[in-house]
């Protein structure tokens, strides 16, 4: 019986055959954490060992409240640039950098058949890149950096296969609330979900990211798509260490299979307040709205601006709209500045916020007041995660939140192209 | 190994029926927590249970919020394992670093029922009952470590200990 990508990168950490179900102990390749690194500090030190076992496993990325927003946020900060310092941990990305989850696939760290773990949610989006990528709580985190060790259980693999092309206006976000929408956002509750099928070589490594990320809204362990060329090729020249990819043999066991076909998708959006309220844009055109989000770890990449820019190109932000726009790093800044993306943006009258999460988790930056209605290409829209309780998120593709702030109208973007 | 009886109950048993919401945001002690376990799943549970008793479940046990009470409260409670078809993700992981052990057996799932004696040989891997023998692939040494040591602090500051004896004998 062959092995999934899942089975055979936790296999070959733990030194044995493994199947999904079984429980492995296993030495991470990098353990990810963001400002909650000073939480996990006050964890570390209730261990009572004074230094870290491994520091240069250890990746932190300052991206949650960039700049710090008040006092306690600066004070976090601080305390961990100072730990960083005292623990000699070289991979440090302070407040320039960007949000974690671009950062690590951008500076090399997110490669495949690597095991990498991190205190934040959408970990899983390394997988873009074959990688086996997972979250874990804060307690955990504390003690893998003491111990470099930490236990995993071989999930089962979902597949997905994927045949067709993408229509007009339809984008791999699109794709992810679909597949939300119609399974609920527990279809893949503690699984692995493998992107595959004929149309899976046609992504880019963005679209790949989008995906991945958005598979921790699926239930998922982890979720990736099997590396091949054009994930290689995007790694050349970033990748930090020597890597051998793996991936899931053609007779490997799989938990269930669904297939779709991307010629039938069009665009979709989540309605408040569950990410699995799925409708397809068209569905409810015509909602005003407040506000407009640009960017964040799931849809702040180049190819994202570039999507908006070009609706926006030549045309002015609805004077009822307020739109934000989040560059995922600062690489993707210098990119779309290069490439003219961002003077489109500012021209049309979009605000450009530093690289980091800011209102996607509603700490800073454009939070919404009562009653206020924002539409947004992150990927939670829980009740109050952006702001007052009573304020209502959509979530919806870079194409649609361009279209929306043209119009201060919910949009289909297919009215644009 | 121990032995105990079961608790048997459906899919779907969540966090808030484990331990309701009302009271997550209140600090309690262990023996207080016990109290309400599974409170709103089954109001008799928490006056009944003896420790060494087994929880016997269906799919997605533990699913919904991420409240480690939902696993604390049925440690405290005396719970010494939860069977089920499934767990919800973060339950486990939650289960596991507090010290709660959780099993997975479609068979045991299916067989077992409230009141059967049955003995949980988590080494082996093995839950024996009259009804018979049901298999569940064996925690490794290290998860079983986390359980008997009472939860992942406790078990790392164990195990950094004795890594720093190794050392000073050196
Ligand atoms: S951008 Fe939003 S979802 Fe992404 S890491 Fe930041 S807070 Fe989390």
């Amino acid at each position: 019986m062959g092995k999934t990508l899942t089975e055979k990168v936790l296999g070959r950490k733990a030194g044995r055959d493994v199947q999904a179900g079984e429980v492995v102990t296993v030495s991470p390749d990098y353990v990810l954490s963001h400002d909650n690194s000073a939480a996990i500090i006050k964890e570390f030190q209730k261990l009572g060992v004074r230094k870290v076992r491994a520091p240069g496993k250890i990746v932190i990325v300052l991206d949650h409240i960039v700049p710090a927003a008040d006092e306690k946020y600066a004070q976090n900060h601080k305390s961990i640039r100072e730990f960083v310092a005292a623990q000699g941990i070289p991979n440090f990305f302070d407040i320039n950098t960007g949000i974690c989850h671009q950062v690590l696939p951008e500076q090399g760290f997110a490669l495949p058949g690597l095991v990498i773990v991190g205190s934040d949610s959408h970990t899983p989006s390394y997988g873009a890149l074959g990688a086996f990528a997972a979250g874990i709580g804060r307690t955990e985190t504390a003690c893998t950096w003491a111990t470099d060790e930490i236990w995993l259980r071989v999930p089962e693999t979902m597949r997905i296969d994927l045949s067709g092309r993408f229509g007009r206006g339809v984008s791999a976000k699109d794709l992810s609330l679909k597949l939300i929408g119609d399974h609920g956002a527990e279809m893949a509750n503690y699984k692995a979900v493998e992107f595959a099928g004929p149309a899976a070589g046609g992504f880019s490594v963005g679209a790949r990211l989008t995906l991945a990320n958005m598979s921790a809204e699926m239930g998922a362990k982890n979720g990736y798509f099997a590396p091949d060329d054009k994930a290689l090729k995007w790694l050349e020249g970033r990748a930090r260490q020597p890597f051998s990819a793996l991936a899931s043999d053609p007779d490997a066991r799989y938990e269930s299979v669904l297939a779709v076909d991307l010629d039938a998708l069009v665009p979709q959006a989540a309605c408040p307040h569950t990410v699995d309220n799925v409708k397809p844009v068209a569905a409810i055109a015509g909602k005003p709205v407040n506000q407009v989000l640009i960017g964040t770890c799931t849809n702040g990449r180049l190819e994202d601006l570039e999507a908006a820019a070009a609706i926006l190109k030549g045309r002015r932000v609805h004077p009822s709209v307020r739109v934000l726009v989040i560059p995922a790093s600062w690489q993707v800044y210098r990119e779309a500045l290069a490439s003219g993306a961002l003077a489109v943006l500012v021209e049309a009258g979009c605000v450009i916020l530093n690289s980091g999460c800011g209102p996607c988790l509603g700490a800073h930056e454009g939070l919404l007041a009562a009653g206020e209605v924002c539409l947004s290409t992150s990927n939670r829209n829980f009740r109050g995660r952006m702001g007052n309780r009573d304020s209502e998120i959509y979530l919806a593709s870079p194409a649609t939140a361009a279209a929306t702030a043209v119009t201060g109208r919910i949009t289909d973007p297919r009215e644009f192209s | 190994m121990s032995h105990g009886k079961v608790w048997k109950y459906g899919d779907n048993v969540n966090t808030d029926v484990i331990f309701p919401g009302r009271y997550t945001y209140q600090i309690m002690t262990p023996e207080e927590m016990a109290r309400h376990a599974l409170e709103d799943q089954d109001p008799g549970f928490a006056k009944s249970v003896q420790p060494g008793d087994v929880i016997v479940a269906g799919k997605n046990f533990g699913c919904g919020s991420s409240r480690e009470q939902a696993a604390a409260c049925l440690k405290a409670a005396g719970i010494q394992a939860v069977v089920a078809k499934s767990f919800a993700r973060i339950y486990f992981r939650n289960a596991i670093n507090l010290g709660l052990a959780v099993l997975q057996s479609e068979e045991a799932a299916d067989r077992l029922e409230t009141g059967d004696a049955v003995e949980v040989d988590l080494a082996r891997g093995e839950i024996r009952s009259a009804k018979g023998t049901f298999r569940f692939h064996p925690l490794p040494e290290s998860v079983l470590g986390i359980i008997a040591a009472g939860g992942l602090i406790e078990y790392t500051k164990t195990k950094l200990d004795a890594a720093e004896n190794e050392t000073a004998k050196e």
